[in-house]
């Protein structure tokens, strides 16, 4: 079985570890506490950019060496950005573990160079307008927009066209020596990690984190005002798209409330992909290309998301039977026989998962971030098997019954329906 | 390597009624998996019955044996199954992980699905709806439209059609289509059942033997030959990004210089040093997204690429990408090679995790060379190519017939296509 070592050194890095030493890889991350939810205006998008620039090349290495060093280990790494934190990983074969360390920690002291920085914001622009062209053509972001305001958790990721356009690198290291800091950040390992090498290659290379120069918090944006470039409309006129998308944003549990099993649970129950009531009702009889739904948590509160793709011209009577469905679990709960069901299905996934090292890596490195504490396979097994049929029922009447609102994405000129 | 001869071993059986058994054991998991391929694919449809094969692979899920449609999902979650299923150019494909212990009821199951289906006359509209749902989905996905007109460009549109048919030949699907073509073409002969994992051989053997020894046998050699011509396709579109797939002519997996040719793409596309990545990304800024990778069917075989940009940069991006692929052979480096191989034999190893991926890998091998390779030999193969064989490989075939196709508010210019 996994073991759990956890140390912080001295400058206030965390490091927290699940050890399999039968693993045939070893998957190392930095999960950094800065997200957009940590930006102002004037800094929208930077978290996201400055991901991208941390592959750009340090004081040791060019940019194309940390690339090419990257794939000399053969690894599957790469970085993501969300609203509450920045994470860098990779997985290696264990015998790679000490140059992906050096190299990894490498990266997270960017030299932040003008020219490859005027270079990177033209492939942000265009990651903008990538998406800009996916469905659902950008309701997500105007759903936590609308919800959680523009700003906080409402702020989109990437930024929009006119702060990536006007933003500078000397704002970009002030927002990197402002969060980039050692009690932000932790490292996690996961697979068949050689523990004691990993804390003292990391003590020995980030020493002088602690000494970025912090110019503390940027002045506060105006509340009254909303950023350049944001529209808070609930409408979204898509040119010639085929369907109608209807995201519904709610409240749900934070990754921190207890009720997140119970949550998640009622989320397969109703939504999953495979089998579930708005499967039955809504994807199996080919009403809707998709009806599911979501908690999604974060670290002091929480989102509901629910999502439903079809025809514009159905998309009224769609929501009706969308509704119904919640309404009858919210009066009637939940069975024991379908709650059996997920429970069966998502612990043989908790299994699963814990063949991948790679796959670990992940929720130990965001837990131990945000929250300091470690959920063990087995721990999330017991909450699993715990679950009630009145913890799950009451979940429903807890998250399904509050105020929602709605972002519908379809093409202009269909008739508006919900 | 790491790789041990006990856990490459792999077991290989040709039932009396043509199917393949290949079971490769994995003692350090905790999981199965499963993968059957039958040979019901695209390829099988009659000429005017675009998006059968699917109709047919979702309509035999819809209740089998003694289980409902909802029984049988029932019974999957509760054995703890992560399924998957799909149709490919050649096969019909079900596949799931699961639990150890699940596996011999699995397949059991999965025996009453492909061969005692229900085809529930009165669900046939719902899962003709559902095909019709994908295909308005892709409508509105331009990387997808790409992509699929791109692959009838290349295949020629018999070979090359996508699995989702069309609106006019979905709607005109009965169910007498279903049902003839599940009769003739679910059938045991040349289909394959690949299983890895945590695995007692002789023991799921037995599994097999009981559940699929007494399948029907009904060979059929019927194979489409691709006919795609170099052509370059506009759709005009208001998108945001021009979107821009190509391809050009290559040889499938089963072709002894496979792997010279696959080293060049993997050079040209592999990794984040790779040079359409760090040149047409990283050192101009061109797209977000630029990737080349091979597409192997028995008989024909591609390069397929993909670029998204701006309009204003988008015939920019084409010259540059079309550039680096014509010039793969100018400035080759052992250490591009040698990143190459590290990638490939560290994704080798990384495979002894998953007992999904080994049970795909197993089948998909048989499939295009007759038998399954063992993980040992595959590194052999990567281990031994030097850059010369790569070089002389693609200085021998340059890449040629290009077709492109791209999705924007503009068409783009090519040299590389006659008009």
């Amino acid at each position: 079985m996994s073991e759990f070592r956890q140390t912080t050194l001295p400058n206030g890095l965390r490091i927290a570890a699940e050890i399999d030493s039968r693993a045939y890889s070893s998957s190392l991350g930095y999960f950094v506490h800065a997200g957009s939810r940590n930006e102002v205006d004037a800094e929208s998008g930077l978290s996201h950019f400055l991901e991208h620039m941390m592959f750009k090349g340090t004081d040791r290495r060019s940019a194309a060496d940390v690339n090419r060093e990257l794939d000399e280990l053969g690894g599957q790494g790469n970085a993501y950005t969300s609203e509450e934190q920045t994470v860098y990983y990779a997985t290696v074969l264990p015998k790679f573990q000490d140059r992906l360390i050096d190299l990894l920690t490498d990266m997270m002291g960017p030299a932040l160079d003008e020219g490859e920085f005027e270079t990177e914001r033209q492939v942000i622009l265009e990651e903008i307008a990538k998406y800009e062209d996916q469905p659902p053509f950008g309701a997500f972001e105007r759903s936590l927009e609308v919800y959680f305001g523009p700003r906080g958790l409402g702020r989109r990721v990437l930024g929009t066209s006119e702060s990536i356009q006007s933003v500078t690198a000397q704002r970009m290291r002030a927002y990197f020596n402002r969060r980039y800091r050692p009690e932000n950040i932790v490292l996690a390992a996961t697979g068949n990690v050689d523990f004691d090498g990993l804390v003292a290659a990391a003590q020995e290379k980030t020493t002088t984190w602690s000494q970025r120069p912090n110019g503390g918090e940027p002045v506060a944006d105006d509340p009254a005002t909303v950023p350049v470039g944001i529209q808070l409309d609930r409408q979204l006129a898509i040119a010639d798209a085929s369907q109608a998308y209807l995201v519904r944003i709610g409240h749900g549990p934070s990754s921190g409330s207890d009720d997140r099993y119970a949550a998640r649970a009622l989320a397969t129950l109703l939504g999953d992909d495979g089998g579930s009531r708005l499967f039955w009702e809504l994807i199996d009889t080919g009403r809707a290309e998709v009806a599911t739904l979501w908690p999604q948590e974060f670290t002091d509160t929480g989102a509901w998301f629910n999502y439903l793709v079809c025809a514009p011209d159905e998309m009224a009577d769609n929501v009706k039977i969308f509704d119904d469905i919640m309404q009858g679990v919210v009066n009637n709960g939940v069975d024991q026989e379908e709650l059996d069901q997920v429970i069966n299905k998502a612990a043989a996934g908790c299994i699963m998962q814990s063949e991948r090292s790679s796959s670990r890596l992940f929720s130990l490195g965001s837990r131990w971030l945000t929250h300091n504490e470690y959920v063990s396979i087995d721990d999330t097994l017991g909450k699993l098997r715990g679950l009630t049929v009145d913890a799950v029922s009451k979940a429903a009447q807890d998250y399904l019954t509050c105020d929602q609102t709605d972002i519908l994405a379809q093409a202009s000129g269909e008739v508006v329906s919900g | 390597m790491t790789i041990t001869a006990e856990s490459s071993l792999i077991h290989t059986q040709t039932l009396p009624n043509g199917m393949t058994v290949l079971i490769q054991n994995m003692p350090w998991l905790r999981t199965a998996a499963f993968s059957l391929a039958i040979p019901a694919g695209v390829q099988q449809e009659a000429e005017s019955k675009a998006g059968l094969s699917s109709l047919t692979c979702e309509m035999v899920q819809r209740g089998a044996g003694h289980y409902s449609s909802r029984d049988l999902v029932a019974v999957q979650d509760n054995l703890g199954m992560d399924r998957s299923c799909g149709v490919s150019s050649a096969m019909a494909s079900f596949g799931a992980a699961m639990p150890a212990e699940s596996l011999h009821d699995a397949l059991q199951l999965y025996s009453s699905i492909v061969r005692q289906p229900h085809l529930p006359a009165d669900q046939l509209d719902d899962a003709r709806m559902m095909m019709i749902q994908e295909l308005r989905a892709t409508e509105d996905e331009p990387t997808q439209r790409v992509m699929r007109r791109l692959r009838e460009l290349h295949y020629g549109n018999r070979l090359g059609r996508s699995n989702q048919g069309t609106m006019e030949s979905v709607t005109a699907l009965t169910q007498d289509d279903v049902r003839e073509f599940f009769t003739n073409k679910y059938q045991a002969s040349g289909a394959i059942l690949g299983i890895a994992g945590k695995v007692d051989v002789q023991r799921v053997t037995d599994v097999i033997q009981q559940a699929f020894g007494d399948w029907k046998a009904e060979p059929d050699s019927n194979q489409v030959q691709p006919s795609g011509q170099s052509k370059y396709e506009f759709i005009e579109s208001q998108s945001s990004q021009t979107h821009i797939a190509f391809s050009f002519d290559s040889i499938p997996y089963g072709h002894e210089d496979y792997f010279r040719m696959r080293a060049g793409v993997g050079i040209l596309s592999d990794g984040m040093s790779s040079r359409l990545f760090d040149r047409v990304r990283e050192q101009r800024g061109l797209c977000y997204t630029v990737v080349a990778s091979c597409n192997s069917l028995k008989n024909g075989a591609g390069v397929f690429g993909y670029a998204g940009t701006t309009p204003e940069r988008a015939q920019e991006t084409l010259d540059v990408t079309l550039h680096e692929i014509d010039h793969l052979t100018d400035d080759l480096s052992d250490a591009e090679l040698d990143r190459w191989k590290v990638r490939i034999e560290s994704g080798l190893i990384m495979e002894q995790e998953s007992s999904a991926s080994r049970a795909a890998s197993l089948v998909s091998d048989h499939y295009q060379l007759g038998r399954a390779m063992t993980t040992e030999e595959l590194e052999s193969k990567i281990e031994s190519l030097t850059l010369e064989s790569v070089r002389d490989y693609w200085t021998a075939n340059p890449p040629a017939n290009f077709r492109l196709v791209t999705l924007g508010p503009s068409a783009l210019t090519t040299n590389k296509i006659a008009k």
